[in-house]
């Protein structure tokens, strides 16, 4: 199966081409230097934009949380119902949809590998079961280790090379990505009833602090060589005066040795990036926030962009969804997850006229905007947490136009304007930097070496977008270009056309990358581990792996450790 | 006016969103046939399933007149016009309206006037339950406008209503105004229980029997009589109940004292 893309602007930042007209040459799913000419099919990108196939570094898509958000929000689908079709199922939106409905929305947006950032271990089998349903995309999932009590065991101890072990084998048979953590010990408080609020707050019963978590697994995550670094969601997220406890996390990761390259990813930046000492005076730290990431290069970061909605916002970060909850009075789902994380769901209409949802709006575009390097600070919602995923054109809008995002902070609530800084944010994203931001970027940050790019050898996925980036001023026509990354000219997955103007034309299932994280010694599963099974948890050692026969296509990723 | 005439007994749930005086307005007759609805899942058109008259009469401005039942979503969203149904007809009747008139000569089933916002909704039979409340899950629930219904009503009704007034006429199944923020409810006979459990706010008004009140509400007074609404009131005496304390809720119960001589053990209190 060849396909050739001829004349297209590209825009593949990994390779450094800045909207270069030429052909992309495709062979057996794969990035080839050319095909014969004759042979293979053609398609004509003449005055389109070519692109990487997008890359979501965070979007819970999948897994318990995500379901039982669906359950109890039947009033969000209600509004936003698809269809089938001869060649697509029917599935309801709006910011849960169901696991079809999602992977069709992310193709037609060009987008073709998703991260779902939040796996209990526990949960993981079901997570696998929803992702496998997840049509059109290649997916991956980070278990949650950064309260898990063997983890917290180790570190408290100060045994990396064990925790190092016991991470690895947890990766393993969770079929997770990366490192994931939430709140460093105040999910693990939260059982109790309690939180952290400093990275130096004792964690009960552990005596750990969430920096020792933090750092330790940074170390741990080094030690095992896994592509992506830890993913971090930061203590005192979402509270008014949190952009403190940020910098004190990013001072306090720099402890950890980087030789060069990122050692974490603080996720959805906007929600730690509150200055203030309450709601009444909340505003943006946006200001302090950049300018330190700027001096620095340890870490990467994704925006958590809120967008003026009714969504569901759903996290591990039990008491912060209690916060929610006081503030909104809504229906709470509250979750614990045994020895491993807690939870929280809660619907949450975010609006223009008021003062906290505009100016988190404001901060995370501020944000965005104001880091200057590109690579480091990647386009998200978190979604459904700020808004969901299919508003990612509207964030471009605002990202490449200055105009379209006055025109929408000129709507909001005037006390946010006020506090705003974007009037004073000049800087306009190119296509180039756009497509850093939404693939090129994140690809890098999560060590997929053959995604996020369209160099020889790498997945032929490709998006390409109704713009003319030759006879289109981007800025004043962010209309157009809105409507062009909402409904893709076609998405290209594994060398297949899988959309065309904006419609599913064929149905392709993506693989599940997991990491076989291969150490010299691997734990030892004896009596003694299996007691403490039988003590902490309510399933059975022997039923708690994932199998492989859980993922639909299985694609494992082997890495071969330091210890 | 047009004339909507079934043209066969229907077997699947209609969605016609499109029978709506906003949507057919300035339409000809040939353009509102060609107006597209969904049998079960299959997309047709109007006239597939119904036969379109056009009459020179200016109001109503759209009558059906058949059974109707299994036909949904009729005079959705509507801002004004008016609607006669002779017949029965399906869920969701009125839903989201914001102005104009419907009246059903027979049974509404549920969800009438679901989320309705002003206008007027006339059932002449029956209405199913969730009579103007929102759909599962939604906190929106009715605003304004005012809907009356000659029969009796199903459970659920009146759910998380903000504003405006329900009249029932018969009786009412049992949740009335559970989560009842604002508004006005009369019910002329019986109530099932646990009316206005979690109410925050507003008025329910029974003239017949409630066989018992939630043990979260409070007696507070006897009233001789209760403003339903303008130039319309309901004679008692009442005992006035107040509630739902579980929820720090201020809605007020008029519960009719004649009809319940079982509440007499509440004046002790008074």
């Amino acid at each position: 199966m060849e396909l050739l893309i001829r004349n297209g602007f590209v825009f593949d930042p990994t390779n450094g081409i800045n909207g270069e007209k030429m052909d992309i040459a495709i062979k057996n799913g794969k990035i080839v230097e050319k095909v014969n000419e004759h042979k293979a099919k053609k398609l004509d990108a003449t005055g389109l934009t070519v692109m990487p196939g997008g890359v979501d570094i965070h979007t819970h898509i999948a897994g318990a949380e995500v379901n039982t958000g669906r359950l109890m929000r039947p009033e969000d689908h209600i509004k936003d119902t698809e269809r089938k079709t001869t060649l697509t199922r029917s599935g309801v939106g709006y910011s849960i949809p169901s696991t079809f409905t999602t992977g069709y929305r992310y193709s037609r947006m060009g987008y073709t590998t998703i991260m779902n950032p939040s796996m209990p271990p526990l949960e993981a089998k079901h997570t696998h079961e929803e992702l496998s349903d997840t049509p059109m995309l290649d997916k991956a999932s980070y278990p949650l280790l950064g309260d898990w009590w063997m983890v917290l065991e180790y570190l408290a101890k100060g045994d990396l090379t064990e925790c190092a072990k016991y991470v690895a084998w947890m990766i393993g048979i969770s079929k997770g990505y990366a490192i994931k953590i939430v709140n460093p010990g105040g999910l693990e408080s939260w059982g109790f009833g309690r939180n952290v609020h400093s990275i130096d707050d004792q964690v009960p019963n552990f005596g750990i602090t969430p920096r020792e978590i933090m750092c330790g697994l940074a170390k741990v995550n080094k030690m095992l060589n896994l592509p992506h670094t830890i993913h971090l969601h930061t203590n005192n997220l979402g509270l008014p005066g949190n952009y403190a406890t940020t910098l004190d996390t990013m001072r306090a990761l720099e402890s950890v040795p980087s030789d060069g390259k990122p050692v974490a990813h603080i996720t959805h930046l906007q929600f730690s990036s509150f200055a203030g000492d309450g709601w009444g005076n909340m505003r943006s730290g946006a200001e302090e926030i950049s300018s330190y990431i700027n001096a620095h290069s340890h870490m990467t970061f994704d925006m958590g962009q809120v967008i003026f909605t009714d969504t569901t916002t759903m996290t591990a970060d039990g008491p912060f969804e209690y916060t929610l909850y006081e503030l909104s009075g809504h229906k709470w789902v509250n979750g614990d997850v045994e020895t491993e994380t807690s939870g929280g769901i809660i619907p949450f209409h975010y609006k223009r006229n008021n003062a906290v949802n505009a100016t988190q709006w404001s901060i995370a575009l501020e944000l965005a905007l104001m880091i200057n390097d590109p690579w480091k600070m990647f386009l998200t919602t978190d979604h459904p947490n700020g808004g969901p995923f299919f508003a990612y054109p509207k964030i471009i809008a605002w990202l490449i136009s200055e105009k379209a995002r006055m025109a929408t902070l000129n709507k909001c609530h005037k006390k946010a304007q006020k506090k705003s800084l974007l009037p004073s944010i000049k800087r306009e994203l190119s296509l180039y930097e756009l497509a850093i931001v939404t693939r090129a970027g994140q690809a890098k940050a999560l060590g997929l070496t053959h995604k996020g790019h369209l160099g020889v050898g790498a997945d032929a996925d490709v998006a390409i977008y109704n713009v003319n980036p030759e006879d289109t001023d981007i800025a004043r026509k962010y209309k157009t270009v809105r409507k062009a990354f909402r409904n893709s000219a076609y998405t290209i997955k594994d060398g297949k056309v899988v959309v065309k103007d904006g419609e599913i034309v064929q149905h392709v299932d993506g693989r599940t990358m997991w990491l076989d994280v291969q150490t010299s010694e691997q734990i030892k599963v004896d009596e003694e581990l299996k007691r403490r099974f039988k003590e902490y948890w309510t399933v059975e050692f022997e039923n708690y792996p994932v199998s492989t026969h859980y993922l639909k296509a299985s694609d494992p990723i082997t890495i071969k450790a330091d210890v | 006016m047009i004339t909507l005439t079934p043209a066969k007994e229907f077997k699947f749930p209609v969605i016609a969103e499109c029978i709506n005086t906003d949507v057919f307005q300035g339409k000809s007759a040939k353009e509102i046939s060609e107006l597209s609805v969904w049998e079960g899942n299959k997309e047709k058109k109007l006239a597939d399933l119904f036969k379109i008259e056009e009459t020179p009469e200016e109001t109503p401005n759209i009558t059906i007149s058949g059974n109707a039942e299994k036909v949904r979503h009729i005079g959705s969203g509507m801002k004004n016009g008016e609607i006669l149904i002779n017949g029965n007809v399906g869920f969701h009747l009125g839903e989201k309206m914001s102005g104009g008139k419907i009246t059903v000569h027979g049974d509404a089933a549920g969800w009438t006037g679901a989320d309705m916002k002003k206008g007027l909704i006339e059932i002449m039979g029956n209405a199913g339950p969730y009579l103007g409340s929102p759909n599962r899950g939604s906190s929106t629930g009715m605003r304004g406008g005012k809907i009356i219904v000659h029969g009796n009503v199903g459970s659920d009704s009146a759910v998380h209503m903000k504003g405006g007034t329900i009249k029932i006429l018969g009786d009412a199944g049992p949740f009335l105004g559970f989560r009842m923020c604002d508004g006005t409810v009369h019910v002329a006979k019986n109530s099932g229980t646990r009316v206005g459990a979690c109410m925050s706010g507003g008025k329910i008004v029974v003239s017949g029997v409630l066989e018992e009140v939630l043990p979260t509400f409070t007696i507070d007074s006897i009233k001789a009589k209760v403003k339903i609404e303008e130039g319309d009131s309901a004679s008692g005496p009442f005992y006035v109940f107040l509630g739902d304390l579980a929820e720090n809720g201020r809605g007020k119960l008029f519960i009719s004292k004649t009809n319940n001589p079982q509440l007499s053990p509440y004046e002790r209190f008074l």
